[in-house]
């Protein structure tokens, strides 16, 4: 089983580089981008076959490591 | 005192800490970070600069869960002291040692420069040396330096005069010009400046060698 994992930043948190990439957007002439928000997908290949409890693994892998709770929040998908 | 310097690999600061805090007297030892226990005695352990990791996944983040990690919150949890500085904030952020977290600059560009800060506080070990509201130039070096913590708790890091050390023009974006924040007991410093890139007047400022020269002056008198 695969858990594909997305990190954002939380609602509020400012993105210096999304906002990079949506002034680069604009300056190629991309005129209708409001908004940018950069993050990460992490794909971790599990021997779990139980989709409860990979989730529930996956999950806390997120609150250790893979997000910063301060400042991300992530989401978790079962592939 | 005994000072333990923590290398990780992409450590580039751990000599140069190492050195400052021998400079001032203590004896120092070079801890590596699969070592799970601190050295006998070490009264505040040094996290210092670098690219801890190549700075994957988040600066600091995998440093942070390093064997020598769980020694190093033990030691803070019984009261010992501890210095992070720049890669070493990260990771006692990431360790959840000190609130907040440290974000890609605000103008997006590595900062390699001295700058003004101020001593918000003479309430510690760390900055007893120094007068506060006295302004000091240190070099910085840094591309996540932006110091971000939410509301509440910036409410209660001021409350509880824990920045001690603010910028006095922000190069960062980090939130109240925060430069260096203490911990709830006042032991654990975090800071993005390199004070120990600054103990000698050779290396353009010697303003860095009073914070180490403080801490030893803290430890001979416990």
């Amino acid at each position: 089983m695969k858990a594909r994992v997305h990190v954002m930043l939380k609602d509020g948190v400012l993105d210096p580089q999304g906002e990079a990439v949506r002034h680069a957007l604009g300056t190629l002439g991309f005129s209708g981008v409001k908004g940018v928000r950069q993050g990460k997908v992490i794909e971790i290949d599990l021997a779990a076959t139980d989709k409860t409890k990979a989730e529930a693994e996956v999950r806390a892998m997120c609150e250790k490591l893979l997000a910063n709770t301060v400042i991300e929040k992530f989401s978790v998908e079962l592939i | 005192m005994k000072a333990a310097i923590i290398t990780f690999p992409g450590s580039n600061c751990d000599r140069d800490l190492a050195q400052a805090f021998a400079a001032a007297g203590a004896n120092v030892i070079r801890v590596w970070h699969k070592d799970s226990t601190l050295p006998a005695g070490t009264d505040i352990v040094g996290v210092p600069g670098g690219f801890s990791f190549g700075d994957y996944l988040r600066c600091g983040a995998i440093a942070a869960q390093s064997p020598i990690g769980a020694a190093v919150r033990a030691h803070a949890e019984r009261g010992g002291y501890v210095l992070g500085i720049c890669n070493g904030f990260q990771v006692l952020t990431e360790m959840g040692l000190l609130p907040g977290a440290l974000m890609r600059n605000a103008g997006l560009k590595f900062i390699c420069k001295s700058v003004e800060l101020r001593v918000e506080t003479g309430q510690s070990g760390f900055t007893a040396e120094y007068a506060a509201g006295q302004v000091i130039s240190l070099p910085v070096a840094h591309h996540d330096g932006n110091y971000t913590v939410d509301p509440e708790t910036l409410a209660r890091i001021e409350g509880e005069a824990r920045v001690a050390l603010r910028y006095t023009a922000n190069p960062n974006g980090s939130v109240a010009d925060i430069a260096g924040v203490l911990s709830e007991n006042r032991r654990v410093l975090g800071m993005m400046p390199h004070p120990e890139r600054a103990v000698d007047p050779v290396l353009g400022s010697a303003d860095g060698a009073a914070m180490f020269a403080g801490l030893i002056g803290r430890m001979a008198l416990a």
